[in-house]
């Protein structure tokens, strides 16, 4: 049997002289013909990794080989077998698909009879022959990593790098995506697919997780989910209020994970314990504790010692939210069109106060688009959108001081220090005196930042940027918080921190609106609008679009999959129209 | 409504004074530059090589080169010994201009008639050039005076000349006054034209817009801590030029100080404008220069408005770079009458007012 494609050996790579390792002492192998998941949070350590094979970093210490050779020293050698496709959109946007290509085919020397039949092969492959012509910057999330996929494999590599492929892709696209990687590991590629997304593990061969620096785990995805089997439950049927079962249940020494899943609580217990009592967690006379299969994610969290346990400080307070209006967030009929692009198409639904309501769809759907009108972002064609009864046409300062907006780029203010900051937010929303010292010293206090007021915003470890931008969005008490995929590329940990602080708010009657792609988070909400090709296909519980998916054939069905049988069905309606 | 502008304009001074790159471009590299650009743009000729080709070797003729060779300006004087050596050495720019004395010089003169000498210049540097000949013909000048006194006639006509305002002819004193207005502008610009393009690539402008803050609250959020940026890097530069370049200033530094705060208003509202056009820093950047080569070049910094095509001369009245170097350098070099300010300080206050103007709509388009 031949030896692995990549040996990496006690492998270490600083950027600067005392900083943390980017990689510490990471000892690991990728083998031919299987897709090795390289996973972990952002910051983890993972395109670091990837770079250093592909030759494009030298490491510190210890040593690479590809195929016997070493990437820095032989890199002309490793470069004709490795092939890299690089985060986000490694293209050039102003060319069209077939220019993209014949560049790249240029580049790795591909001419003649060769070329054209990789055009052919490639484009039929990623199902991209239709749009030979247009401009790569204008083809969706989904269609941009195909392509790149595409120019990726122009000369058919032995070792194929691909950097977060799925970051930004819609799940119907994903699933696409894992397939053509699946038919290329067939022909005998060896495939290293990088994702913070820790649901994707479980269909790699081999996962290597990283965090903060250091290999935590190396081996096959199902032996470490193994590790959690007969400690993951889910109480269902609950009757009561989810969420407080859930704080409930996490402050029990015997429950090291808890999260929600629609209407239910998926717990994972430590090693021996007994499940919590249902009376204990006050879930209601229906209520049911059920053994659940174990997901990888629940491994990972017994893996880094549980999840976020402390109480979020919002939960002692009673005196956010005092208006009294039923629908806090109205969005009616609301239309835009971009010239002859109608984004959005006559959106309405309505979110009560209290609750925390999720927008989910493709990209280019028109998601963000109806988010940004909601928001006062965006001014709509038609229709209109009320904030606690302020239209935010009429009324957009006022109605924009209701609201609270955490961005998903990190996008405070890195140049300045954390206390500047707050100050800076407090003021923009005009909290003065006695509310702005008391509403500054909540948020240090909550947040937990007091040893980290003189720090620069952009030297904070990612977690502490998180609760950062979260506490300069909640500061002034907002009627309703807008979240743009509030937890993308967060580790799991502060994940839960963040959904912590978020359902001790809701529980002070603060209204969660959220756009997220990553539907793990969307298990959050009470309600779910699913935006698809500009419309408002579905909305309801998570439950009830799991429970059109079932009607679909699908025994239980997640919410990926609902997601993907309700954009199907949906494209059949309009065919069949 | 003061508190949160108040809020974005401490916001904006502690970023600029906390970002080192700003810090560096905005306060303390144009003040640095004045200096360097001030030495380097001196008109000053120095080192001169003189190349002397006598075929005359009487009394006249001798004292004559003396008085060339007594001149500071000739560093080193290198005789020819033929007619065909001179090309080569102005070729080689071993020498910069060459005396050419006839064989009969000193004997014309002696015979009391008029004698020539032939001064041959190297044209490829014009303006070293003319200075030369400038100064070559002061020291003929002077030699023929003397030599006619000498010989008992009298002289007919003498030349005195006196330059007002720069009695030395001091180049420092010219260039100074119209750099500090060049350079006072591109510490405007970049404040302001990075500012609304930088927080839109970092996506701190949602951050912004979704606050309560309105779009005329945060133009004038943005414009103000880049007027205070622009009048201390100046008064840097004018304390600079003061004790360190040795620039008098002549005029009112109130009248300065007035009509700089509009020229900055005029010159933050184009970057402004500017700044809510790009999407990006990077296009901001292309879009200032795509603006602020002309208008530097155009604005009489390098070469007279007066001496451009009409047409020309008409646009340059848009152009608030124009009118502030005619400011600057009358309240170095003289005590200008208010009515010049005046006449200059309202061109200016009208760009300002249309480009703010323009700024803050453009930005409501935007936001929509």
């Amino acid at each position: 049997m031949p030896g692995p494609l990549v040996q990496i050996d006690q492998l270490t790579k600083r950027f600067a002289q005392g900083n943390l390792a980017a990689l510490d002492d990471v000892t690991a192998s990728v083998s031919a013909g299987e897709v090795t998941g390289l996973v972990g949070p952002d910051g983890a350590g993972k395109t670091t990794l990837l770079r250093l094979i592909a030759g494009l970093l030298v490491p510190n210490t210890g040593k690479i080989t590809v195929q016997g050779l070493d990437p820095v020293s032989d890199a002309r050698a490793v470069h004709r077998i490795v092939s890299y496709m690089p985060q986000r959109f490694g293209l050039y946007e102003d060319l069209s698909v077939q220019e993209n290509l014949t560049l790249y085919a240029d580049l790795r020397s591909v001419t003649g009879a060769d070329r054209d039949d990789a055009f052919e092969r490639l484009l039929r492959f990623t199902g991209l022959t239709d749009f030979k012509k247009r401009l790569a910057g204008a083809l969706s999330g989904g269609m941009k990593q195909k392509l790149g996929l595409a120019c990726a494999l122009i000369k058919t590599p032995d070792l194929l790098l691909l950097d977060e492929p799925s970051v930004g892709v819609d799940p119907i696209s994903r699933r696409e995506l894992w397939r053509m990687v699946y038919d290329l590991v067939d022909q005998g590629i060896g495939v290293v697919w990088s994702t913070a997304y820790l649901d994707e593990a479980e269909r790699c061969a081999r996962v290597l997780l990283l965090n903060e620096g250091s290999l935590l785990y190396a081996g096959s995805p199902q032996d470490l989910t193994d590790r959690v089997a007969g400690r993951t439950y889910q109480i269902r049927h609950i009757s009561t209020d989810r969420r407080k079962v859930l704080s409930e249940a996490t402050k029990l020494d015997g429950v090291i994970d808890g999260v929600i899943q629609g209407s239910r609580v998926r717990l994972v217990l430590a090693e021996g314990a007994e499940p919590p009592s249902l009376d204990l967690l006050d879930a209601g006379d229906q209520s049911e504790m059920a053994l659940t299969p174990p997901r990888f994610e629940d491994a990972f969290m017994d893996l880094i010692g549980g999840g976020f346990k402390a109480n979020s400080p919002f939960a002692d307070r009673q005196d956010a939210a005092t208006h009294t209006v039923d629908k806090v967030v109205e969005a009616n009929a609301l239309t835009r069109r971009f010239g002859d692009f109608i984004a959005a198409d006559d959106i309405s639904f309505d979110v009560g106060r209290g609750e925390i309501f999720g927008l989910i769809g493709p990209n280019g759907a028109g998601k963000s688009t109806t988010f940004k009108m909601l928001c006062g972002l965006l001014r709509p064609s038609a229709g209109s959108a009320r904030v606690v009864g302020l239209d935010l046409q009429n009324a957009p300062s006022k109605a924009r001081g209701r609201i609270g907006y955490m961005a998903q780029k990190f996008s405070l203010y890195g140049d300045l220090s954390v206390r500047q900051n707050l100050d800076f937010f407090a003021g923009v929303y005009g909290l003065r005196g006695q509310v702005r010292k008391a509403a500054i010293e909540r948020m240090i206090d909550t947040f937990g930042l007091s040893d980290k007021l003189i720090v620069n915003a952009l030297s904070l470890p990612l977690g502490y940027k998180q609760r950062l931008a979260l506490a300069c969005a909640v500061m002034h008490d907002p009627d309703v918080l807008f979240l743009d995929e509030p937890t993308s590329g967060v580790d799991p940990r502060t994940r839960r921190e963040f959904w912590t602080h978020i359902n001790a708010m809701v529980a002070n009657g603060v209204t969660i609106m959220v756009t997220t792609h990553f539907l793990d988070e969307a298990e959050y909400c009470d309600r779910i609008a699913l935006i698809y090709r500009s419309r408002m296909i579905a909305s309801g519980s998570p439950d009830d679009l799991k429970e059109s998916a079932r009607a679909h054939g699908l025994e239980d069905p997640t919410l990926e999959d609902a997601f993907i049988a309700l954009v199907e069905q949906s494209d059949r309606e309009r065919e069949a129209a | 409504m003061f508190l949160r502008i108040l809020s974005l304009i401490i916001k904006e001074l502690l970023a600029s004074a906390r970002d080192p790159q700003t810090r560096w471009v905005v306060l303390f590299s144009p003040p640095f530059l004045l200096v360097i650009y001030a030495f380097a743009i001196t008109q000053e000729i120095s080192s001169v090589n003189l190349g002397v080709y006598t075929q005359d070797r009487g009394a006249e003729a001798r004292a004559l080169i003396s008085r060339f060779e007594g001149s500071p300006i000739f560093e080193d004087i290198i005789y020819l010994r033929s007619d065909s050596e001179i090309p080569a050495a102005i070729d080689a720019r071993s020498v910069d201009l060459v005396l050419r004395i006839g064989p009969d010089f000193s004997r014309t003169l002696e015979r009391g008639e008029h004698a020539t000498v032939q001064l041959i210049l190297d044209g490829r540097a014009s303006n070293a050039a003319q200075i030369l000949a400038g100064y070559s013909g002061r020291i003929v000048q002077n030699f023929n005076e003397e030599t006619a006194a000498a010989l008992g006639i009298p002289p007919l006509t003498k030349l005195v000349t006196r330059v007002w305002y720069n009695p030395n002819l001091d180049p420092l004193w010219s260039a100074v006054p119209a750099l500090f207005a060049v350079l006072t502008a591109i510490v405007g610009f970049m404040v302001s034209a990075l500012s609304i393009a930088r927080e839109r690539e970092l996506g701190t402008f949602e951050q912004l817009l979704v606050s309560p803050l309105r779009p005329t609250e945060i133009l004038i959020g943005k414009a103000v801590p880049a007027l205070l940026i622009g009048l201390a890097s100046a008064t840097a530069m004018l304390i600079l030029g003061w004790l360190v370049l040795d620039v008098p200033l002549r005029g009112s530094l109130i009248l300065l100080y007035a009509s700089m705060v509009v020229y900055l208003a005029a010159i933050i509202g184009i970057g402004l404008f500017i700044s809510s056009l790009a999407a990006t820093q990077q296009q901001a950047i292309i879009g200032l220069f795509i603006y602020m080569m002309p208008a530097v070049l155009l604005s009489g910094y390098a070469t007279p408005v007066a001496n451009m095509p009409d047409w020309l001369q008409v646009l340059s009245e848009t152009n608030p770079i124009m009118h502030f170097i005619v400011i600057s350098k009358a309240v170095y070099m003289k005590d200008a009458p208010a009515e010049l300010f005046i006449h200059h300080t309202w061109p200016m206050a009208v760009i300002a007012v249309v480009t703010l103007t323009a700024g803050a709509w453009l930005f409501r388009r935007r936001m929509s």
